[in-house]
């Protein structure tokens, strides 16, 4: 009898998270090798270590809500394993979706069928697969392309990368403006988004004014958890003008 | 030049641990559902398998190429292959290293970038498999708190709390070269809202029309 979650499923889940551990350590431990072996300071390293914890907190809290919300059609192993490892929110709910209704159900109630259950682990493993293929194949070719163009013009380089990021940063700056057109309530995201960067400022003030210079490694998660707090007032007080 | 030279032997290095690391991994994600059919002897048909990839394959596959092709400069080496198998890129991976190189005062793209941007990945791999797991081990004393409905709009609102900041740091520092992809994606998505459940194609298009207006920018020597 299939049970999604019987001890063969956490049994696997168990391995897979284990690798990641194994291979997160891997390569931080090569990385912090390789810093120090060219003279980087070992307390930048820690800083970075402890700033990029407490920066993952609330969004992996958000990624358990995930795998909470897929557990009721898929117990608790399959998005446990996939939201550890490969997986994001926002693709596992609808490979998982297209999969259920390609074999002619939903994820509406914990599915116990083993042939339903293995087409939907089929569809989200297969539905993801060109970074692991990708990466590996032309991740060196790219890299190769971007130190070209550092080594011809090194200020150039600098600004393509910087072009990079602020082309990422415009796309998803610009989806949260996506919902103002169905009135007060789809104003929420760009109210919440002001009020972080607003605290962002804030936390500039105190490194640039009171040389807080600590301040400058948590500066990022301190404004990203103040605006996700801040989002609950500002729900509750639009919610209360729009009626 | 030597220690252009060292940095390139490291970067092989990684390289060639990274495609071990990346081949196992995705050999033991395939594993998965191989050993639900074979224990259960549950043999989905092949044609609703691919009935079911036809529903997110022509974007996701869109989606994770464009990912690869924009996130691995970010990245870097060891950073991609750690970021790349452990997930979450968008919401929580780029951003954390970005940050990281960020308070650092390192560039992405440089010997330091890379390693900086590593750590910050690995890091936040572990962080996030341990919440999960202890998410998932104390479920049933902490499942009221965070589905409450009084902390719905919190996690609603994760992608604006997190991309707000990122906005001060990067448009402030470049606002001629933002100008353009700001402008464009503003108008793009309140004309078209149904584009935000596809915003991984849009990432490319906001990098080409930043590089082309750095590019004339820096033509004309005003950056």
């Amino acid at each position: 009898m299939f049970d999604p979650n019987g001890p063969l499923m956490y049994g696997m889940t168990a391995v897979v998270i284990l690798f990641v551990i194994a291979m997160s350590i891997r390569f931080i431990v090569m990385a912090w090798k390789r810093a120090k072996k060219i003279g980087m300071d070992p307390k930048v390293l820690r800083r970075v270590a402890i700033s990029s914890a407490i920066f993952t907190i609330a969004p992996a809290v958000s990624i358990l809500l995930g795998v909470i919300a897929l557990s009721r059609a898929l117990g608790f192993p399959l998005p446990w394993l996939r939201l550890s490892v490969i997986g994001a929110l926002t693709y596992e709910t609808p490979a998982a979706a297209s999969a259920a209704s390609a074999m002619g159900t939903d994820l509406s109630n914990l599915i116990t069928d083993p042939v339903v259950f293995a087409a939907i682990a089929w569809v989200m493993t297969l539905g993801i697969i060109p970074g692991p293929v990708l990466v590996p194949t032309i991740g060196k070719k790219i890299e190769n392309g971007v130190m070209r163009i550092r080594q011809k013009d090194e200020k150039w380089g600098s600004l393509f990368m910087t072009a990079l990021f602020l082309g990422m940063i415009s796309a998803f700056l610009g989806m949260i403006f996506a919902t103002v057109s169905e009135g007060l309530r789809g104003w929420i995201p760009c109210f919440v988004m002001i009020a972080s960067a607003l605290i962002m400022c804030v936390c500039a003030v105190f490194v640039k004014v009171l040389h807080w210079k600590w301040m400058e490694d948590y500066a990022l998660p301190i404004s990203m958890l103040g605006g996700m707090a801040l989002s609950i007032p500002i729900t509750n007080l639009v919610n209360m003008i729009a009626g | 030049m030597r220690r252009a030279q060292k940095y390139a032997d490291f970067r092989d290095y990684e390289h060639y641990v990274g495609r071990w690391w990346m081949l196992t991994g995705s050999l033991l994600l395939l594993a998965v559902p191989a050993t639900i059919c074979v224990v259960y002897d549950a043999w989905p048909p092949i044609t609703d398998i691919l009935r079911g990839l036809l529903g997110v394959a022509p974007i996701y596959w869109t989606v994770g190429t464009i990912e690869v092709l924009t996130y691995v400069p970010m990245l870097g080496t060891g950073g991609s292959y750690l970021g790349f198998l452990t997930g979450n890129l968008t919401s929580l991976k780029v951003p954390c290293a970005l940050n990281a190189m960020q308070a650092s005062g390192v560039e992405a793209g440089t010997e330091e970038g890379e390693l900086i941007s590593t750590i910050a990945i690995g890091v936040s791999s572990l962080v996030t498999t341990a919440v999960i797991a202890i998410g998932v081990l104390l479920l049933s004393s902490i499942r009221g708190f965070i589905e409450s409905p009084m902390l719905q709009p919190a996690f609603d609102n994760i992608l604006p709390a997190l991309f707000g900041p990122l906005a001060v740091v990067y448009v402030s520092k470049n606002w001629k070269v933002a100008m353009a992809p700001l402008i464009f994606m503003v108008v793009l998505f309140i004309c078209v809202p149904a584009l935000a459940d596809s915003v991984g194609i849009l990432v490319p298009v906001g990098a080409i029309i930043a590089i082309v207006a750095a590019r004339i920018l820096y033509k004309k020597g005003l950056v």
